[in-house]
């Protein structure tokens, strides 16, 4: 596979993990955080923790979106599809995170509600042509990689003239929430591998911003194996030299300036929201997006009112500690037993972005093979 | 969700759309987030969009820093 094969070889991985050993200072630790759940997923998959020193450490982000879903917005979707005779239309992954009481869309639907998965946005745009009707609400969740996408969806609805297409808006801000998790102040991180295709939507800007303001470097890299490595070669040497920048690794997908249609259309749809509560970070400021005024009649929020008791969080679930990189996954006592991929009792589990996911699916058989 | 990787365009289609072949899977993806997308480019495709294209030269401009980085002693 082109693009694909090239960036996992094994004699080129070997070669930038001994270069990272080599340049890795013995008297000091390092303490990477990769954003993305892609890379989280990649680290678990390819054991890239086996080819780095002991001393670098990788945090996991909060860069999985429906694991950054606060229980009131999955309640909020649960009852959007049980409370209105709604066709709910959602990705996949949101289907089977644990809301209040352990409910779930899956749950919802085999009760009878009408929820649908989609692949795509135009695949809830189709239906709702199809059913001129029904109520037809797309349940939007993801960071600055789907948002474009649902921006197209509601401008070709009002070209159109759909009145039975709305949008349930829970998309977020990569920025923000990196600054957030520096904010928070209970994870030592020494820099940043910055995300793939988000970065590919916003371009490097942002983060030149914000190794300003906060004095943490960032290397935006791929999802593949070899980006992962050169990314963490990159960061080790900003370290050891004392350099704070962005670089930009993957450049076979990220100009600087990003994708400029997407941004355009991304800034006709929506408007930052004030605040907007996030699992594990609470509720941040400028971190979300909601529909601009001139698109309300498309805005779920403004269009269905819903009756949501109060959010009741699985305590025991430490889903909020692994987002912020303050816990690993194994260090959850609910950890493959009983929350496993086909019963998860946390968002982290769900999605095989999700840190919980990635460890159990990939993480464990590496240290079984290692102890 | 985001595990996105690239695809081969092979065929541009009316409204915008194309289809890519991944893995010797098609599907039919829309181009209205980028511009200017040919047969034979490679995009990264999130959710039915194509959202980025991929330039070969970048591409090997990485590759040869990476190979050059395990060579280094
Ligand atoms: S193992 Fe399950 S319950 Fe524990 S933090 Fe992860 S998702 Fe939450």
């Amino acid at each position: 596979m082109k693009y694909v094969e090239e960036f996992r070889d094994p004699a080129l991985a070997k070669g930038l993990s001994d270069a990272i050993a080599r340049a890795a200072d013995p008297d000091r630790t390092y303490r990477f955080m990769e954003f993305c759940g892609g890379h989280t997923h990649a680290i678990a998959r390819f054991g890239l923790e086996d080819l780095l020193p002991g001393n670098i450490r990788m945090i996991h982000g909060p860069g999985c979106p429906v694991c950054v879903l606060p229980v009131a917005r999955v309640d909020a979707a649960i009852a959007l599809a049980t409370q209105h005779d709604v066709i709910l239309c959602t990705y996949g992954d949101l289907m089977r995170v644990p809301g209040s009481g352990f409910r779930s869309l899956t749950k919802a639907r085999a009760a009878g509600a009408d929820i649908r998965m989609v692949y795509s946005v135009m695949d809830a745009l189709a239906l709702a042509r199809a059913h001129p009707d029904r109520e037809v609400v797309f349940f939007a969740i993801g960071f600055e990689t789907t948002t474009p996408p649902t921006a197209v969806a509601i401008l070709q609805a009002a070209k159109e003239g759909l009145t039975n297409f709305s949008v349930h808006c829970n998309h977020v801000l990569t920025p923000a929430a990196m600054r957030a998790i520096l904010a928070g102040g209970d994870t030592e991180i020494d820099g940043f591998v910055g995300p793939s295709h988000v970065s590919a939507v916003i371009g490097t800007g942002p983060y030149v911003e914000f190794t300003r303001d906060h004095a943490k470097p960032v290397v935006i890299t791929g999802f593949e194996p070899l980006d992962v490595l050169q990314a963490v070669l990159q960061l080790v040497r900003q370290v050891n030299e004392g350099r704070i920048e962005v670089e930009n690794e993957y450049a076979r997908a990220v100009s600087d300036a990003g994708n400029l249609v997407a941004q355009q259309m991304m800034a006709r749809v929506f408007t930052l929201r004030d605040r907007f509560e996030w699992r594990g970070l609470g509720w941040v400021d400028h971190s979300a997006l909601r529909l601009t005024d001139a698109f309300a009649s498309f805005d779920a929020e403004r269009r269905f009112a819903l009756e949501l008791p109060t959010p009741t969080e699985n305590k025991a679930c430490a889903c909020g500690d692994v987002l912020r990189g303050v816990k690993t996954p194994v260090e959850c006592a609910l950890y493959g037993d009983p929350c496993t991929p086909e019963n998860p009792l946390g968002a982290c589990m769900v999605s095989s972005e999700g840190a919980c996911a990635a460890d159990w699916t990939y993480g464990r058989f590496r240290r079984e093979a290692a102890s | 969700m985001c595990l996105a990787v690239p695809t081969k365009i092979t065929d541009l289609l009316p409204d915008n759309m194309a289809r890519v072949a991944i893995d010797g899977v098609t599907k039919d993806i829309s181009l209205a987030l980028i511009e200017g997308a040919a047969v034979g480019d490679y995009v990264i495709v999130h959710v039915g969009f194509a959202l980025s294209r991929l330039d070969p030269v970048e591409a090997e401009k990485t590759l040869a820093l990476m190979a050059e980085a395990g060579l280094l002693a």
